[in-house]
């Protein structure tokens, strides 16, 4: 790839030396205090969308007092265009594995779930067999973790960590209410971390390398890397660990056909970047965040039909539970149909836009809250071809 | 442990309440009126219909105020522009998805998204309209309960109320996204499920998407049949709350003026269920004690301990499907309205001379599972259906405004003669506990002579608005032929809601509890608080009912079944004597195992 992008190997790098379980087991030596003050020090965010500071996340389900807590690795990937996942639970699960079980170290927690997205079923087998031998190397080494893997059932809305507990408690995968926070009181209503797969893989090699050579990478706002599922109009989609906050022109001169239109940055709820703002865009907590997400569009493609998959998406994964979500996802998703085939003027997409930012504030979960990211980005760039 | 205070401040006015405190109750305390829709003080928390959201300055949402607890130095705004903006939005989504055909709704004026509705003004729809046509097919399977999806908002108080309230769980949430909706196991008819007929959801569903079946067209071509002679008999829980529905306070017992409208709507006879509650007792308390007398002196080992009350078909229905196995426990009594069918329907018919063919028996019941319970056919013993109709207590309010009676205004008048007569031990079946007391008042006296020993026969251990309730009587001093109770520790439990139910069962099956007779009554409250009761309802409307029962009773002259005169009577000219053959005949039945599903 000729190009100016940095590209960084750290989430698949295997170092023959030291193995995981080597560093899980090096680790555990450490008091739990300094490796949370080494996860705040590295600025690691969440890689899942959300970006939470890591390192507060563990430190203040730690400062919790229970005799129970969990660690929980959110594999429920299915965010439209995210594929990252997949990929380092196929190729260095053990790294997931010992970032889970250093966060049990941290907090106090004797039991770890891996939530695998339904859809990845076929991943099953061969992690299931990957964890027996890590489990059992845990119990060799006297380190008192257990982690279980359970799995979805193929709803988008088991991503967000609450309706994920609501899943993995045996109930219909619905967001809850919030305070209380998964902190105080997640799986079982007990103290539990969750984070992204990718994240606690960071975890373990921020552990392993030192805060220092994660911090070196990215910006201020965004420290690190972050590994990007490239897909679209492009001529090599896959997955790229790349340093964040690079500016998106960057990005494009990189992956892009030579034909860019626009850029899905962060999956169908992220937002959409036409060309003319490709330069003053920056990939990165202090611009357009992402779970990673890029989807490439060139001149062929249709903006109303991205946007209608879109919005065809949310209206059937939104739980239905509260009513800006449901409810609005479908006028969202007929009202621009209407428009379409001139039954609405123009103006109602006006009507629409008032609608998201209700639904933004309103919505229960992050999923409702988040449908007028692309439904405003696509509108508001792209008017005519939503309209004609 | 006392609570901390947390101090905020809601419109700019300062408050200090208990940590803990939900922003909507906070505001309540600063007479702020939040709306909701899933929110109902029976039920947990939902959070999901959004028409409560409140701005707290600093946050980036908007806070459910139903769902969210205060914290200190928060600072809420319940009608800012964004929370104005975002609230009329809420009404305008729910209404594109309601089936809004308010003139034809059952629930018209009496329901609470139309109150919403109007009091935001919302005129011309904005959004566009997406009330499925399939959703608009109503499922009618029930006899007792109509469900219509067109209505509902999916607030989901009604699964909660059947879950929670009454772990029956016939109710749940189905599909996602746009495909959500409420329903039944498999999609199957309501009468084809574990449904109870309880009503519970009714009385809790704010729109028009749960609603009685209603008879009162029904009722009315039988009034203006000059071929047929139309009784009505009322039960004991409607006296005290059919004045909720015709703008009296709750509380305010109406029993004279409900008979007096009763009367003017045009009944032949105006006739009292209490009458036959009383006469419940007679058999069931000499059922209590013939059971007792096998179990203890024959040591019969079919006979099964403890008996189990049978007043409440929702209750029936609900051990039909859930605890088989349990079923001799039921006492054989029909309940007070079916008893009352079969006797209209023969002595009392043969007494007043009219052919039972030509005899309508409308029931007033605050209950919809007797509309189910009317309909079985083992309530056929008089060789018709013994009762006709049942309506509930909101239908007959309706009919007294259809007949444009001002209710306030009426003097109050007297039940009809016979199968008018009734004491206050009947009056207390409507509430949870009564039966057991009205029971214990007439057992304990036939055991021993003497009356129950507690003050003004008020037995206050089995009263109250407790989920289970247990008490202990030991008998003492008995008559000779009662020898064998001598000393005896009467052990007896109460439960009304049937998750309360459900528990009791489980400590009867495992054997945890030695009870020898327990009431179970399958609405929260009992009767009072039944699926036929104006709406709304919550604790303390039950409370003040329960209080207005009881002061009824105290009121009466006659407080205990086995003195009403004209239960000596029926047994005297008609019956024999308790559980003789012609009560086995006419008053007492038998129960079906049910599958779950």
């Amino acid at each position: 790839m000729e190009n100016n992008l940095k590209k960084v190997d750290i989430i698949f790098e295997i170092d023959e030396k030291q193995s995981p379980l080597a560093i899980l087991e090096k680790t555990v030596k450490r008091p739990a205090d300094e490796i949370i003050l080494d996860l705040i020090d590295s600025g690691l965010k969440g890689r899942g969308g959300a970006g939470f500071p890591t390192g507060l996340k563990w430190k203040f389900t730690r400062n919790e007092d229970n005799e129970v807590k969990y660690v929980i690795c959110n594999a429920d990937e299915g965010e439209p265009g995210t594929f990252k996942d997949r990929e380092i639970i196929d190729r260095v699960p053990e790294k997931i594995f010992a970032g889970m079980a250093i966060c049990g170290f941290v907090i106090g927690a004797k039991e770890g779930y891996i939530y695998l997205r339904g859809e990845y079923n076929f991943l099953l087998k061969n992690l299931q067999k990957k964890l027996d031998e890590f489990n059992a190397g845990m119990k060799k080494a006297g380190i008192e973790f257990t982690i279980y893997i359970k799995s979805g059932s193929g709803a988008y809305v088991c991503g967000e960590e609450s309706a994920l507990f609501e899943s993995m408690e045996g109930k219909r995968g619905e967001p809850r209410n919030k305070p209380p926070y998964p902190t105080v009181a997640g799986y079982n209503s007990k103290p539990t971390v969750i984070n992204n797969v990718e994240t606690l893989v960071y975890t373990t090699m921020i552990c392993h390398m030192g805060p220092e050579r994660f911090k070196a990478l990215g910006t201020k706002d965004s420290r690190g890397s972050k590994v990007f599922s490239v897909s679209g109009d492009t001529p090599i989609s896959g997955i790229y660990e790349l340093e964040l906050g690079m500016p998106l022109n960057e990005f494009v001169d990189g992956f892009g056909d030579g034909d860019t239109k626009a850029v899905q940055v962060g999956g169908a709820s992220g937002h959409c970047v036409p060309r003319k703002k490709f330069n003053d865009t920056i990939i990165g907590f202090e611009g357009i965040p992402t779970g990673g997400s890029m989807m490439i569009f060139n001149s062929t493609r249709s903006m109303y039909n991205v946007l209608h998959d879109y919005l065809e998406f949310f209206t059937e994964e939104s739980c239905g539970q509260c009513t800006p979500c449901r409810v609005g996802c479908q006028q969202l998703l007929k009202g621009i149909e209407a428009v379409k085939r001139g039954e609405r003027p123009p103006a109602y997409l006006d009507d629409l836009k008032k609608l998201t930012a209700t639904m933004k504030i309103a919505a229960k979960c992050g999923l409702g809250q988040s449908v007028g990211n692309p439904f405003n980005s696509i509108i508001d760039n792209f008017r005519e071809e939503i309209i004609y | 442990m006392s609570k901390y205070l947390v101090n905020l401040k809601i419109n700019n006015m300062p408050i200090a309440v208990e940590e803990g405190t939900t922003i909507l109750e906070a505001a309540k305390k600063l007479n702020f009126r939040i709306p909701t829709l899933c929110n109902h003080p029976d039920l947990t928390v939902a959070g999901n219909c959004r028409v409560c959201v409140v701005e707290v300055k600093g946050a980036r949402l908007l806070a459910a105020a139903c769902a969210t607890p205060v914290s200190e130095g928060m600072e809420v705004l319940t009608n800012s522009e964004k929370v104005r903006i975002a609230r009329k939005h809420i009404v305008e989504l729910l209404l594109a998805e309601h089936n809004a055909d308010c003139t034809k709704c059952f629930k018209n004026g009496h329901c609470e998204l139309q109150d919403l509705s109007g009091e935001y003004r919302i005129g011309d729809h904005v959004f566009l309209d997406l009330v499925k046509p399939a959703s608009k097919i109503q499922d009618i399977s029930s006899p007792s309960i109509v469900k219509d999806d067109s209505k509902c908002i999916r607030c989901q108080r009604c699964v909660r109320t059947c879950t929670e309230l009454q772990g029956v769980s016939a109710l749940g949430v189905v599909n996602k996204g746009d495909h959500q909706r409420i329903s039944t196991f498999l999609n199957k008819p309501l009468h084809e499920v574990v449904c109870t007929n309880c009503g519970q959801c009714i009385n809790r569903c704010p729109t028009g998407a749960l609603t009685e079946r209603n008879y009162i067209e029904e009722v009315w071509n039988a009034l203006y049949n000059p071929a047929k002679f139309v009784v009505v008999q009322t039960a004991p829980a409607t006296r005290i709350a059919l004045g909720e529905d015709l703008g009296i306070q709750v509380g305010e017992r109406v029993t004279g003026k409900m008979v007096s409208a009763l009367k003017k709507l045009g009944f032949n006879k105006v006739l009292d269920t209490d009458f036959t509650a009383d006469l419940t007792i007679m058999e069931e308390g000499t059922e209590l004690l013939t059971r007792l007398k096998k179990a203890l002196v024959d040591k019969d080992e079919k006979v099964v301990l403890p008996m189990m009350t049978s007043c409440s078909p929702g209750w029936i229905k609900f051990q039909e499907h859930m605890y088989p196995e349990l079923l001799d426990n039921l006492s054989t009594c029909k309940s007070p309205q079916q008893m009352f069918g079969a006797i209209a329907k023969t002595y009392y018919a043969d007494k007043i001379n009219i052919k039972a063919q030509d005899m309508i028996v409308v029931s007033i019941m605050p209950c919809v599972a007797k509309k189910f319970e009317c309909e079985r056919p083992e309530m056929r013993d008089s060789g018709y259906q013994d009762v006709d109709y049942v309506l509930t207590t909101r239908e007959l309010a309706m009919m007294i405004k259809q007949a444009g009676i001002d209710f306030d205004k009426l003097e109050d008048d007297h039940y009809d003669s016979i199968l008018g007569e009734s004491t206050g031990a009947a009056v207390i079946f409507g509430a949870t506990g009564g039966v057991m007391e009205a029971a214990l008042r007439t057992a304990y006296e036939i055991v021993t002579g003497r009356e129950v020993p507690f003050t003004n026969l008020n037995i206050k251990p089995v009263r109250g608005m407790e989920g289970i309730k247990e008490a202990s009587i030991k008998i003492k001093s008995v008559k000779p032929e009662w020898s064998f109770l001598e000393g005896v520790e009467l052990n007896v439990a109460i439960a009304h809601g049937l998750a309360n139910a459900r528990k009791l069962m489980e400590k009867v099956k495992s054997g945890e509890a030695s009870y020898h007779f327990i009431e179970i009554m399958g609405c929260p409250g009992g009767c009072l608080g039944g699926g036929g009761q104006p709406i709304p309802t919550s604790p303390e409307i039950r409370k003040k009912r329960a209080e207005a029962i009881y002061s009824e009773d105290t009121e009466m002259v006659l407080r205990k079944s086995h003195e009403n005169p004209e239960v000596a009577e029926i047994y005297r000219e008609f019956l024999g004597e308790p559980l003789g053959h012609k009560s086995h005949d006419l008053l007492h039945t038998h129960y079906k195992a049910r599958k779950r599903y």
